[in-house]
């Protein structure tokens, strides 16, 4: 058998939980978090890394995990969208999400809620052409990006509010 | 009119569940023992299958294999008629055509033995356009290529052009659109001979894919069960796909004896399955000096595609809307769908609206122009007013006032300050500014005797703890079904949403409330439900057990009370066609539509003249809808509407090759992102409609008609390119503007 198609043993930290799982080093790390860890909240909707879908933080980067091998994720401490909420209690940008109708049919919204997470990381008060570039790795075909926008917006003055 | 909770923007039901990730999509559930399905397709346009050939290293029989021979009755997936196969037995007909299913434990595998069967096809000539399929090049489908023709005529078109002083000609294009919906389709099925069939995926109308299983596999009505999971957007392209995907799923699980997923991957789902009719469109309009229009003559054509699917219904609606939401006495419309060896082309949002509203409202500015009037004075000379009738001679009884509403509309975008700088600023530098809109409507429900016909159906039942469970077949892809039904029964039965409960659409479970298409669900669906909510509180009234002005918990109470001394508290309601609306098929005269969405957009855009690139900067969208049931998913339909009918206008090419996409992937296929849509500004206004749900018209579909004509007219404005097409890319439109420069325009 080549040494590409035997599995190997991947340790990863997904959503602060020390985890371990059998992969074929170049499957998809998508396809390892939502068949073998049952973490479906993280969506496929292209495989080609051009609608994150399945977006995913990887060591505090935003990244397609359609386009992540699994060996790649050795070590790595991995954020999903099971991870944003604190246990029943949603995380500010979920709130606004729900508040503002961020989401609409919901498939993007797992995506594009790990890049609006991120982007407030890196930006705590992004400018408009900040979070259009945070957002534009990610597609969504229902709203038309305007309440996705002012959800973003929304969760700054939540987050504010609270700090 | 105080309410509870209708007009306010309470959060979506099912919201929770999507921004945490725990909602339920197809490619989420697996079954224990599930083998996955792939589907083997033709390369061939045309031609007669000569053979299959298993070939490569591929252990063959470990999978399971369905071909034609392998469908119990009927093999046909039907819907409107039954021409479409639901595997290719003798023919095929178009590129992509399934002709092999194929079931393995391993996915992967599947992958690789998918590539390894091979159809040998003896090709056949096939045409691609509408052209050759009028000319007769090749007689694909009956005995003239044309699934459907429709006549419209309103007073004498023939003997009206003496008295017109201008008549404008032209003609104009649409490409196909894919809808793009971002959870590629996929279904789940298990199957057995004694059980029946039970399928479980994303879709639009359950029981569209009930009816195509019902016939597939010649079993009783009852032993065949169709569930929607979540649904990752539909936008028309989840209507009457996901039957086929039923069923290719249904056969590999009856025969496998295991249940059977079936995900398509993108490409897949691009390339093979519905998009939007190409169109084509001629208008010849007479006009007087005056700007009054004495005849409008259309010829509205739509590429069907290789199977006449919802063509019919498609060329339909594009027809009733081609003369828009204008006074004309004297109208002729002909609009034919026809054949060509593509995929079938499809429902998508607008469903032959907007390719018929594009050309109109484009030749409109055409005609303003040869007039000598500003394009908000011809329409405004032509406006609909209650009273007065449509091309289809239907008679105008809402209270209709489309030049106030432009008025707003050119208000609220500083349209004529913008006009008049444009003209000056334009004339130095590279970026060339240019301000365009477009007047339209749209029907909501089904056409003419359509709502008869379907005779929709919804109950309720109320439980002992006294919360109230809707039951219908209408779906939730996104667009707020699930909220809206909990709006209207809330507000109905003086609750809060909390209180009311939607069923997941299962056809084992659920009457059938039509398909969730044609911008029908929250007016004639929501509608049903508001009444089944009164036939919950009659009993409780009669009974005395409620009282008036009682609470949540009276209400509570009062169920507790009446289940226990009478039993199960349930209502069940039926549509009633209204006795004045009037449709006559054979004349297509009549009254089309119980009620119209009025809007007026306008689009703001700047054009690079040095690479041809086209930005909508700015985008004001005003409309009346009736009364609006929640604020935030009304202004996230038109929002999202007017960002596919940004993409329809500017980027979303699909590049055909011998009737094949190519260009099937997100990469090369491009859809608005966040970078690329304006700020949209949405405006309603409200006339509450008599016959709505509180008062509401539909929505859905009205954003996609007028948006890619606003931005046509304003790239026309900004660089004077006669815009006859879309999507317009850039380098037609480097092409236009050289003919501008050069005087050939």
């Amino acid at each position: 058998m080549p040494e590409a198609a035997r599995k190997v043993r991947v340790r990863c930290v997904v959503n602060g939980r020390e985890l371990s799982s059998e992969a074929y080093p170049m499957a998809r790390l998508l396809d390892v978090l939502r068949e073998e860890l049952k973490l479906t909240g993280t969506k496929e909707g292209c495989g080609e890394g051009e609608c994150g879908a399945c977006a995913i933080e990887m060591d505090g980067a935003l990244v397609n995990s359609c386009l992540v091998p699994a060996m790649q994720a050795e070590g790595a401490r991995i954020r999903t969208i099971e991870g944003i909420a604190d246990g029943e209690r949603l995380s500010a940008v979920q709130q606004a999400f729900l508040a503002c109708g961020g989401a609409q049919c919901g498939i993007c919204t797992p995506g594009m809620i790990l890049a609006a997470v991120n982007l407030l990381e890196r930006h705590s008060q992004p400018s408009e052409a900040e979070m259009r570039e945070g957002l534009a790795g990610n597609l969504c075909r229902c709203t038309g990006y305007i309440k996705i926008f002012e959800s973003v917006v929304e969760a700054c003055r939540r987050t504010e509010r609270t700090a | 009119m105080e309410t509870r909770v209708i007009g306010k923007s309470v959060p979506r039901k099912e919201g929770r569940e999507k921004v945490t990730g725990r909602a339920v999509y197809v490619d989420d559930l697996t079954f224990p023992g599930m083998l996955h399905g792939a589907t083997v397709r033709s390369e061939a346009p045309r031609g007669r299958i000569r053979g299959i050939h298993f070939e490569g290293d591929i252990p063959w029989d470990e999978f399971t294999v369905v071909t034609a021979k392998d469908i119990p009755c009927q093999n046909c997936i039907a819907l409107l008629i039954e021409d479409q196969p639901c595997l290719a037995a003798e023919n095929v007909n178009h590129p992509e055509e399934a002709v092999v299913l194929l079931a393995h434990v391993d996915k992967y595998l599947l992958e690789e033995a998918r590539k390894r069967v091979r159809i040998e096809i003896e090709p056949l000539p096939a045409i691609f356009t509408i052209e050759d399929s009028l000319a007769r090049k090749e007689i694909i489908w009956g005995e003239d290529n044309i699934f459907k023709s429709f006549r419209v005529e309103k007073g004498n078109v023939d003997g009206a052009w003496d008295a017109a002083d201008f008549i404008v000609e032209g003609e104009y294009e649409t490409g196909a659109q894919e809808q793009l919906y971002i959870e590629p389709q996929g279904m789940i099925a298990k199957a057995n001979a004694e059980e029946g069939v039970t399928v479980w995926g994303s879709l639009q109308c359950p029981y569209y894919a009930h009816k195509a299983l019902v016939r597939l596999f010649g079993l009783p009505k009852d032993r065949i069960r169709v569930v929607q999971t979540e649904t990752g957007g539909g936008f028309g392209g989840k209507e009457e796909y996901p039957s086929m995907i039923a069923a290719h799923a249904a056969l590999l699980a009856m025969k496998s004896g295991k249940p059977v997923k079936i995900i398509y991957d993108r490409a897949e789902d691009m390339v093979a399955t519905t998009k939007r009719h190409p169109s084509r469109t001629r208008h010849r309009t007479g006009v007087t000096r005056e700007g009054k229009f004495v005849a409008m003559e259309i010829d509205f054509m739509v590429d069907g595609g290789a199977y006449e699917t919802l063509s019919p219904v498609v060329l339909s609606r594009g027809t009733i809307h081609a003369a828009g939401p204008y006074s004309c006495p004297n109208v002729r419309i002909l609009s034919r769908a026809v054949a060509t060896n593509m995929p079938p082309h499809g429902a998508f949002r607008g469903f032959g609206a907007p390719q018929s509203v594009f050309a109109l409202e484009r030749h409109l500015d055409r005609v303003a122009k040869a007039v000598g009037l500003e394009p908000e004075e011809l329409r405004r000379r032509n406006f609909i007013r209650e009273g007065e009738t449509l091309a289809v001679s239907q008679v105008v009884k809402e209270k209709v006032d489309m030049g106030g509403m432009m008025d707003r509309a050119l208000a609220l975008s500083d349209y004529h300050a913008k006009r008049r700088r444009f003209a000056v600023e334009n004339l130095s530098g590279p970026i060339r500014r240019g301000i365009g809109f477009a007047a339209f409507l749209h029907g909501a429900g089904f056409t003419g005797s359509g709502e008869e016909y379907l005779a929709s159906e919804v109950a309720m039942e109320a439980t002992r703890e006294g919360k109230v469970r809707v039951l219908a077949g209408s779906t939730e892809m996104g667009q707020g079904t699930n909220t809206i039904f909990a709006q209207i029964a809330a507000e109905a039965l003086r609750l809060d949403c909390e209180h009311i409960e939607i069923l997941q659409p299962d056809t084992a479970m659920v009457p059938n409330s039509g398909p969730t298409v044609a911008s029908r669900t929250a007016m004639i669906v929501g509608k049903l439900v508001e009444a089944a909510a009164r036939g919950i509180e009659r009993p409780l009234v009669e009974s005395g057990l409620l009282r008036a002005g009682y609470d949540a918990a009276g209400f509570e109470e009062a169920c507790r009370a009446y289940i226990d001394q009478f039993g199960p508290l349930k209502a069940f309601v039926k549509y009633e066609h209204p006795k004045d609306l009037h449709w006559d098929d054979e004349h297509y005269r009549g009254d089309a539509y119980g009620a119209y969405g009025w809007a007026v957009y306008v689009a703001e855009v700047s054009v690079d003249t040095r690479t041809a690139e086209v930005r909508v900067e700015d985008f004001v969208a005003v409309q009346e809808v009736g009364k609006v049931i929640n604020p935030v998913l009304a202004a996230g339909q038109i929002e999202g509407g007017v960002a596919q009918g940004v993409g329809f206008a500017l980027y979303e090419n699909v590049v055909w090759r011998e009737g094949r996409m190519v260009n099937g992937q997100m990469t090369n296929y491009v859809m608005p992102t966040s970078m690329d849509v304006p700020p949209i500004r949405v405006f309603f206004e409200e006339i509450p409609y008599e016959r709505g749900p509180a008062g509401a018209k539909g929505i859905g579909e009205l954003p996609l008609d007028g948006t890619a004509p606003a931005i046509a007219n304003a790239i026309a404005n900004a660089t004077g390119a006669d815009v006859r097409r879309i999507p317009v890319m850039p380098e037609a439109l480097m092409e236009m503007m050289e003919a501008v420069e050069s005087g050939h325009a």
